[in-house]
């Protein structure tokens, strides 16, 4: 008896302590700050588009909309690409070089990415890549890459070598049978890594805050975090603006649930 | 095949970590040419700068609250949720939820419920006769309503990494328990968290590497503040370099953040390893 109140009160709690603050959110979007303020969770007096409307027209959030999906789209795309062939060749050597570069992509998790920053940061001032989107996608692809890697090779690792071997005997060459079997084996695994990547890249602010500073090549969390100052405590607009920048994601979840949980898990297990 | 991934892999994390190493041999203010000091950095780290002391602390406190609160909380959860019924999966979907908004939308939310005059959850306090605090704005409180924020973004994630280890253990044990009388508390600390041990280290380990990388959140809530109260590792080092213009020295604290997470890793896997008595 007691464990069952115990139990019910806090997944109830827990559950509210997610819903309530997304609802003030997705409702607020059609209020004005002092409806925000007086009654956060009620339903607006009029369902008001006024604040997209005034984020179209001033906050420029169409920039950053399609700057942030060129960046996820090409970092993830061309991480998966690249990892999937380092791993298929990890997985299926048998000599002393595949093992080599495993443990030297495992470096990579030891390190964290954000320590590189001054680096990374002098580096991409020498080659001129500061405040450009292919600068961002490039360390995107590096930071992603040891991750991946580890979760693909893993599962590479899970198919069967005899397989392999019999495509080989058959006479097709590593690309064929990296192109034609190994990649669609493991279509499971790379939805998976990719979402689990997309993510990282759609949310991060650190390397875009260092790196861009231009308004037309800012990524939608760094225009989140300028609208923050430009619009101080207005919380309407601030909620339209998070309402927006979080759409493609609760989209993605919400019809891909279980790869994104996959994903987002492997990410984990494996990191 | 590898070739790709191992160019941008090596000139992109390889080279830059060992640059920073170099770096942080160096006073250096990232126009001028650097100039060679020897370890002065690292001494001048361990033995001048309060500073630099006063958030490796914070980022310990951070670090052990969220790593113990969620940690737990997500085992709990994980134990209640652990039959795949309707309402346990709806559940979960729901608390792995803010896992995918970004740090930024997250740390903007959660400013809404701290703000001390017009908060939610000032509100709450106040209609059952609690004064409200001002939680990020207060150098008492601003690093545990952090810790409070990225528990709340993250349990989620822990619970279904749970909820698949759990599920592998055998329900024959359960069962025996039962027959001998065992209560749910005893069946608890005698079956599940033996048995979820391996599942409890890549939870710790990740949790622990996240929150010694915490830089968004922070960034996006408090910028480290009020008097770097909430500052941290990551935070101070981006201050370092891009506010003060001390490259190298931001670079010796980088390496110092790297042996942190190295060695709290190495301990846990070595800890872990005793407790499961493997080898």
């Amino acid at each position: 008896m007691f464990y069952k109140v115990f139990k019910n009160t806090l997944l109830t709690l827990f559950a509210a302590a997610v819903l309530i603050p997304s609802s003030i959110v997705i409702l607020g979007s059609f209020k004005d700050d002092l409806e925000i303020y007086t009654k956060p969770l009620a339903l607006p007096k009029h369902w008001s588009l006024k604040n997209f409307h005034t984020l179209i027209e001033t906050g420029n959030v169409f920039t950053p909309f399609k700057n942030s999906v060129i960046v996820a789209i090409f970092s993830v795309g061309i991480t998966l690409f690249f990892a999937s062939m380092a791993s298929y060749m990890i997985a299926r050597s048998t000599t002393v070089t595949g093992k080599f570069l495993f443990l030297l992509f495992a470096i990579g998790l030891a390190i964290p990415g954000q320590v590189n920053i001054i680096p990374i940061y002098h580096l991409f001032v020498q080659l001129h890549l500061t405040n450009s989107l292919i600068g961002l996608i490039l360390v995107n692809i590096a930071l992603t890459l040891p991750i991946s890697i580890f979760i693909l090779t893993a599962f590479f690792k899970d198919l069967s070598r005899e397989m392999f071997e019999a495509a080989a005997i058959d006479g097709a060459g590593h690309w064929r049978i990296y192109r034609s079997l190994a990649l669609p084996l493991c279509r499971p695994a790379l939805a998976a890594t990719g979402i689990f990547l997309f993510v990282i890249c759609w949310n991060d602010l650190l390397y875009p805050l260092m790196l861009i500073s231009e308004l037309d090549k800012k990524t939608l969390p760094l225009t989140l975090i300028d609208f923050r100052g430009e619009y101080a405590t207005s919380y309407s607009m601030l909620f339209t603006a998070v309402l927006v920048a979080s759409i493609p994601m609760v989209i993605m979840y919400l019809t891909m649930q279980r790869t994104f949980v996959a994903g987002l898990t492997a990410g984990a297990v494996k990191g | 095949m590898a070739f790709p991934a191992f160019a941008i892999y090596a000139f992109l994390y390889l080279y830059p970590s060992l640059s920073n190493v170099y770096y942080s041999f160096q006073r250096w203010d990232g126009v001028t040419k650097p100039e060679f000091v020897g370890l002065h950095n690292f001494t001048y780290l361990a033995t001048n700068d309060d500073l630099f002391m006063k958030v490796l602390g914070n980022n310990f406190r951070f670090s052990f609250i969220v790593v113990i609160f969620q940690t737990l909380l997500a085992l709990l959860f994980a134990t209640f949720l652990l039959k795949n019924t309707k309402t346990s999966i709806a559940l979960r979907i729901v608390f792995f939820f803010p896992t995918i908004l970004s740090s930024v939308s997250v740390g903007l939310i959660w400013n809404f419920l701290y703000d001390p005059n017009f908060g939610f959850i000032n509100a709450i306090l106040k209609s059952v006769g609690i004064p409200g605090l001002n939680w990020l704005g207060d150098t008492r409180y601003s690093l545990y309503a952090i810790a409070l924020t990225q528990v709340w973004f993250h349990t989620g994630q822990m619970v279904v990494i749970y909820v698949a280890g759990l599920q592998q253990i055998p329900q024959e044990l359960y069962e025996a328990a039962e027959v001998d009388g065992a209560s749910r508390w005893q069946q608890f600390k005698n079956i599940t968290w033996p048995m979820a041990l391996p599942t409890t280290a890549v939870v710790v380990a990740y949790t622990t590497i996240q929150t010694f990388r915490a830089f968004d959140l922070v960034y996006s809530m408090t910028q480290g503040g009020p008097l770097n109260s909430s500052d941290m590792l990551v935070t101070l080092i981006y201050n370092t370099a891009f506010s003060s213009y001390k490259w190298g020295y931001a670079s010796a604290q980088s390496i110092i953040l790297v042996f942190v997470v190295l060695l709290l890793t190495y301990l846990q896997r070595r800890t872990l390893r005793l407790n499961t008595g493997e080898k």
